[in-house]
């Protein structure tokens, strides 16, 4: 028996899986890096 | 190699080289995934679902690169003592263990419609999957070694050796479709030859080029972070002291 698989929907869930984790991974990094420096000159400047 | 320890001149280095390859990283990885999807062929064998390997194979790629960071940055850091190496190495984990699960869960995707499972308990597959429960032991205890001071450079070390032990994984992977009956195919790439089509490898290589840049402004901006957190945690406690 052959199943009838939509293999664009198997594309489409890869690509954004790959594409959102990789922004995702890109803006949080970005986030902490700024909210982590912003810690630190604060520390300096008391 | 000492020059780069100056944490003050990695970070002047830093500032302007994140950019860099951030940018170019995402236009040339997610120009490629378009090109992937938009202009390759599908294939005579694995029909449209070779459109996900543009995604897939980075990410496997970088998933072994990530913990091969972490292997020989602890090495430097064991050997020569190099202070910005153990930081590197504790950069590289996170984005490697994201782009690992990317990696299993692409090719998951992938292996429904083409094997007809999402899952096989073979070599490759499984040792894939051991990586990640690595990088997560890893992160957990860079983690634990950073937040418990007393512990000091002790702690670090067991982190950098744990960091080397679990290179012996990536062999293994790198291996395991030769060495072991598997459904997964054989290397396609190798030194100097290809088995892959011109129509899919251009895009690939370049989809691998681009996420690596994205991987290693990821690491620039990590080790940014962890700099920075370094030195608010060293004022405060001098403070403290005061």
């Amino acid at each position: 028996m052959h199943e009838k698989l939509d293999q664009w929907q198997f594309v489409m869930a890869a690509l954004a899986i790959g594409v959102i984790g990789t922004l995702v991974l890109v803006g949080w990094t970005l986030w902490a890096m700024k909210r982590s420096e912003k810690r630190r000159d604060k520390a300096r400047e008391k | 190699m000492h020059g780069f320890a100056n944490p003050a001149r990695f970070l002047r280095m830093a500032r302007w080289l994140m950019p860099l390859m951030l940018v170019p990283g995402l236009i040339l990885a997610f120009g490629a995934l378009a090109w992937g999807l938009f202009m390759v062929p599908p294939d005579r064998l694995m029909g449209q679902t070779v459109r996900i390997l543009f995604i897939h194979v980075p990410s496997a790629w970088l998933g072994m690169a990530g913990w091969s960071t972490i292997a020989i940055a602890s090495l430097v850091e064991l050997v020569w003592r190099h202070p910005l190496a153990g930081i590197a190495a504790r950069a590289a984990s996170v984005p490697g263990a994201a782009f690992t699960a990317i990696c299993l869960a692409t090719g998951s995707i992938w292996a429904r419609p083409t094997w007809g499972t999402w899952w096989v308990w073979d070599g490759r597959l499984t040792s894939f999957l051991i990586l990640l429960f690595l990088y997560f032991g890893y992160i957990a205890l860079a983690g634990a070694a950073q937040r418990d001071a007393a512990a000091g450079e002790g702690a670090s070390r067991v982190t950098a050796i744990f960091g080397l032990v679990g290179a012996v994984n990536i062999p293994i992977i790198n291996r395991s479709v030769v060495w072991w009956n598997s459904l997964h195919q054989p290397p396609s790439i190798t030194a100097g030859k290809s088995t892959i089509d011109a129509a899919f490898l251009y895009p690939l290589l370049i989809a691998a080029l681009g996420f690596t840049l994205i991987f290693g402004g990821i690491v620039l901006a990590r080790m940014r972070m962890l700099l920075a957190d370094i030195q608010t945690e060293a004022r405060l406690r001098r403070k403290a002291m005061a």
